[in-house]
């Protein structure tokens, strides 16, 4: 892709980066929508508005890599790897779910493509991480882990522990602040004073920079750099992307705090996915009908994982009893 | 074996020597467990922990003794992550009080990752914690927190009573693939006793017989066990038969259920709250599963439901005396039967 400091991403990854922001896209949506049947258990954050910042971070991580994500999680799960129809079985509760029901929408988690937990917790992520940048550096791995953290959670003292920890032990983690403007229903503008969280990294030593959340390749390139430098044993970083929830803070929020037109607008002006499309059929790397056609396919997904969900059994009751231990 | 006499804390010492000697993923850190990282002067392993009790291991371990910032929150969840990604971390939380300002990564983390996740994670951790009183460390340094974790599903808790069970469940817990509260009484420190050289485990939810006796059964926990001994000392004509469950998640029912079948008294002694307590615990054990058993009302020796306090009049009166446990098992031991 031309125009980024990163350098030309092939045409393959750009395909699968739109593929996975689709793929969310969707996944919220029909959430969304199957959630009002009363059918899906629980309550449900969801993450639409937001995919370029869990897709452009998760694309230059290895598989080998950790995340720890949040309560609004389904993105970063989806941009890791998790698998889309156990996923949304997991949020039907059902025994084919990623976590065989026992964790539901805020607790998806899958080690084997190292998504270390969605967190019913806000801010309980960021410790999670120094461990993985221990353990990689006791193993003497490359590995990296990068926590997810909304601006809400910034203001919880994990978060600021952990900035400091990182920096103190020189951990390979990437600390990413996605800042949807709300912790729940209250304004960054009040709860943080409306300064940039980014700035917080020069109190504990670490780079921090400011990126635009809705755009894929600035958050992929801030990422890059940061992943980049973990990697190479240069320490922990802060990146803040600036980015809309297009939802509630949960479903059935009836955000009398927003601006009426503040959803409408940003769906129009600064869609992520849009955003893209525009970029790389401009850019004359990808075509409309790649794209299209990836649109179909992401859609045909997402029929086939709500059909599986909700013709898959519940678990047995007596398996509430299980997976306590390993041993007891 | 080749054992010798060391003290309760050169047996954790020995424990996790032995453990880092065999398992190159084994590494334990906190505040100050080395102590002088970053010194002007660059000695290191100053301290050894604040009372000493990893002295030495620095020197042998050098990447895998860690001082760390001031932050429980952040060690207890690097712990939790490490464990989850391939490390078998021990992480200090230097007195168990401190609990208070972490307790979230322990329990809504580490202890539920195997269980929200499906069964698909493990979380092989050590949490090292120093409880008790007796030290006039006051309201906030000198609690007997257990209870707490033990209420937890997902967290194992271990309480050793003397050298030898410090060891080898200290190696039990560095072993075992769940996350492990390890608690060590701050007055057992010095306490000596034979322990083998060699490495050994003592497995969990097995409680030590202490001594086997026929007219009331005592259970004590921790710093406790030594001062029912004492008691036991005390009294005449009274066949006692004491018992150290040694581990209080998972917990030996049977071996408490099965001496009250045989004496029909129980003294529990414990150095917790009395509220929701261990010894509240285990009365409901024997009374839900061994009512029948009972020839009288069971009698739990406690500290009072208030701080820790910090003088020493007052702390003295605060802790279960030998005194007091005394009199409770020969209060018991001469109550007729209940019919």
């Amino acid at each position: 892709m031309t125009g980024t400091a990163s350098g030309t991403i092939p045409a393959a990854e750009l395909l699968q980066a739109y593929r996975t922001m689709r793929t969310i896209r969707d996944f919220e949506e029909r959430v969304y929508k199957e959630f009002q049947t009363g059918q899906m258990p629980g309550f449900v954050h969801l993450y639409a508005g937001e995919e370029a910042v869990a897709t452009g971070v998760c694309d230059v991580l290895t598989p080998a890599d950790y995340i720890a994500s949040t309560h609004r999680g389904h993105g970063h799960a989806i941009a890791k790897g998790c698998d889309v129809v156990a996923m949304m079985a997991e949020l039907y509760g059902k025994a084919t779910g990623t976590c065989k029901g026992k964790g539901g929408s805020m607790h998806i988690a899958d080690l084997s493509t190292g998504m270390l937990g969605a967190n019913g917790i806000v801010g309980g992520g960021p410790p999670l991480v120094c461990g993985v940048g221990l353990s990689a550096k006791v193993r003497g791995t490359d590995q990296v882990g990068v926590s997810f953290t909304g601006d809400g959670g910034s203001n919880q003292g994990t978060f600021l522990e952990s900035l400091n920890f990182a920096a103190a032990m020189n951990l390979p983690v990437v600390f990413v602040v996605e800042n949807n403007g709300y912790a729940e229903s209250t304004a960054s503008s009040f709860h943080q004073s409306g300064i940039d969280v980014a700035k917080r990294a020069d109190g504990f030593g670490l780079p921090g920079v400011v990126v635009d959340g809705q755009d894929y390749f600035a958050v992929r390139e801030a990422a890059a750099e940061a992943v980049g430098r973990a990697r190479a044993g240069g320490g922990p970083s802060l990146i803040e992307c600036k980015t809309i929830r297009y939802f509630g803070h949960f479903i059935g929020d009836q955000q009398k705090y927003r601006a009426p037109n503040e959803v409408a607008d940003a769906r129009e002006h600064r869609d992520p996915l849009k955003n893209f499309r525009a970029r790389v059929t401009r850019a004359g790397v990808l075509t409309d009908e790649q794209l299209d056609a990836i649109d179909t396919e992401v859609a045909e997904l997402i029929d086939r994982a709500v059909a599986q969900a909700q013709a898959a059994p519940f678990p047995a009751p007596e398996s509430a009893l299980e997976d306590v231990y390993v041993s007891y | 074996m080749m054992t010798r006499k060391i003290t309760y804390q050169k047996a954790i010492n020995e424990a996790i020597r032995q453990e880092m000697a065999v398992d190159p993923t084994v590494v334990l850190f906190g505040e100050d467990v080395a102590g002088g990282e970053g010194s002007a002067t660059g000695e290191d392993d100053a301290w050894g922990g604040v009372l000493g009790v990893t002295k030495g291991l620095k020197k042998l371990y050098p990447d895998r003794i860690l001082d760390t910032p001031l932050s429980e929150s952040a060690i207890m969840g690097t712990a939790a992550g490490a464990a989850a990604s391939g490390l078998k971390p021990i992480g200090e939380l230097m007195f168990i009080d401190f609990l208070g300002v972490c307790f979230d990564q322990i329990f809504n983390q580490a202890a539920k990752f195997r269980y929200m996740f499906g069964g698909k994670a493990e979380t092989p951790m050590v949490i090292r914690t120093m409880y008790g009183a007796g030290m006039n460390a006051a309201a906030q340094h000198s609690q007997a927190l257990y209870p707490i974790f033990t209420h937890i599903p997902g967290l194992k808790v271990v309480l050793p009573s003397n050298p030898y069970d410090a060891k080898g469940l200290l190696i039990s817990a560095i072993r075992d693939r769940d996350p492990v509260i390890f608690c060590e009484h701050k007055m057992l420190y010095p306490m000596k006793g034979e322990v083998p050289e060699e490495s050994y485990t003592v497995p969990f939810g097995v409680a030590n017989v202490l001594q086997a006796g026929d007219d009331v059964t005592v259970v004590a926990l921790g710093q406790m066990v030594g001062f029912a001994q004492q008691a036991i000392s005390m009294l005449d004509g009274v066949s006692v038969e004491l018992i150290d469950p040694r581990t209080t998640s998972p917990f030996d029912d049977e071996a408490v259920l099965r001496s009250v079948e045989k004496t029909g008294r129980l003294v529990i002694v414990d150095e917790s709250s009395p509220r929701c307590g261990m010894a509240a615990d285990v009365a409901s054990l024997v009374a839900t599963k061994g009512f029948n058993f009972l020839k009288a009302p069971i009698i739990n020796v406690t500290p009072p439901h208030t701080p820790v306090p910090f003088a020493t009049p007052l702390e003295r009166y605060y802790l279960p005396s030998p005194e007091r446990i005394a009199d409770a098992i020969s209060r018991l031991a001469s109550t007729k039967e209940n019919v």
